[in-house]
């Protein structure tokens, strides 16, 4: 019998809401969102966490400009804060190395990293989700009580994979705070026609901001970039409105 | 230390065990312990029992509890060659046998098949805490 899942459930009751960005596809700038939504949260305040369950492509210590992130040993994992953000992720105990996994080694690794980190007191817990309807999305549907955030972009592929994201969401009984287009160019699209089919809200579009690669890896240049302005106005509000 | 988390765990999934099943008190649990994950066995067991001192039924000071080791066997998924953890353990630093101890799964990033260098291996045995048994009445 294994012991982790039972232990799981006393981890996390301090954490009010659990916010995982997801959207099926890879490339739509999940990993970025939800780094920048932890950071706008953080600074209005709120106590918060960021999760990277992004295995095999974590790159949110990258976008954070994370260094040493091993976390400390006391009673289980206390994770580093990072800019008011306490942060979790396979990177903090992988050095950077290329660390391949197969279906049973990411439900495993999951559920010990659940078992053992000592969030404390959170108002969020931001996940950053890998792409697919893999594991790690049947493991979070399973392990915790999520809200998802179900991300877009302009592109019709990004949008017919979110629909079957959406229709897996639904199957599960999981909670979705709504459809966000990232990479918007302001022109009317199908993201919209999406939430509308599915009764959810839209929460809005993200202009591409170009000068956001360039704060990548400085939390507080990405604070000031036009793309954490637009996350603050209509992700954190849509939160804090919940 | 983390093991505290862990022994946290067992007695956890021991409580709800018994609601299940209808069980009064739990008498022991039987616990095997992977060697990939390198968990102290003093400092678990102390913590254990640390932890029932402070129960009342169905897990208490009289829960008896037993570990056993459990060899760490790996095996490669290309060549299929099998191996022993211990025979890895030796070249790791610590700072690597650390990160293995919080999640054993970070072994794929620094061990490699030492037949074919694959790192795409299956932990077969011995990779963690596991409850082998709860006994009560």
């Amino acid at each position: 019998m294994d012991p982790r899942p039972g232990i799981i459930k006393e981890r996390l009751k301090s954490i009010k809401q659990t916010i995982a960005v997801s959207g099926g596809k890879g490339g739509i700038g999940k990993s970025v969102t939800s780094t920048v939504l932890s950071l706008v949260l953080a600074d209005a305040g709120y106590k918060t966490g960021l999760l990277d369950l992004d295995f095999c492509g974590a790159s949110t210590q990258t976008i954070l400009g994370a260094k040493n992130t091993f976390p400390k040993e006391e009673n289980g994992a206390v994770p580093i804060t990072i800019n008011g953000v306490k942060f979790m992720s396979i990177t903090c105990f992988t050095q950077e190395t290329a660390t391949p996994m197969r279906g049973t080694d990411i439900t495993n690794a999951i559920t010990e990293l659940l078992a053992i980190t000592l969030w404390g007191d959170l108002d969020f817990l931001v996940i950053d989700m890998p792409p697919g309807l893999g594991d790690t999305l049947l493991d979070t549907i399973n392990l915790m009580k999520s809200n998802f955030l179900v991300m877009t972009t302009p592109s019709k592929t990004t949008v017919e994979i979110a629909k079957k994201h959406i229709e897996v969401l639904r199957q599960s009984n999981a909670q979705i705070i709504g459809v966000l287009e990232n990479m918007s160019r302001g022109e009317p699209s199908a993201s919209r026609e999406l939430a509308e089919k599915f009764d959810i809200p839209f929460i809005g579009q993200i202009n591409f901001d170009p000068k956001l690669e360039d704060a990548v890896g400085n939390a507080e240049k990405l604070l000031e970039t036009r793309f954490a302005k637009e996350i603050k106005s209509r992700v954190a509000k849509t939160l804090k409105s919940l | 230390m983390h093991e505290w988390a862990l022994a946290e765990a067992v007695i956890s999934t021991a409580v709800e065990f018994a609601e299940k099943t209808g069980f009064e008190h739990i008498t022991e649990i039987e616990i095997s312990i992977g060697e990939l994950q390198q968990i102290e066995e003093d400092p678990f067991l102390f913590a254990l029992e640390e932890m029932l001192k402070e129960k009342s039924k169905p897990v208490d000071k009289n829960t008896k509890i037993t570990l056993e080791k459990e060899n760490a066997i790996l095996k490669c998924k290309s060549c299929k060659h099998e191996w022993d953890y211990l025979n890895a353990l030796n070249e790791l630093d610590e700072e690597k046998v650390e990160s293995i101890h919080f999640v054993p799964e970070v072994s794929h990033a620094f061990i490699k098949c030492p037949k074919c260098n694959s790192p795409d291996f299956e932990i077969t045995n011995g990779r963690g805490v596991w409850i082998n048994n709860i006994i009560g009445k």
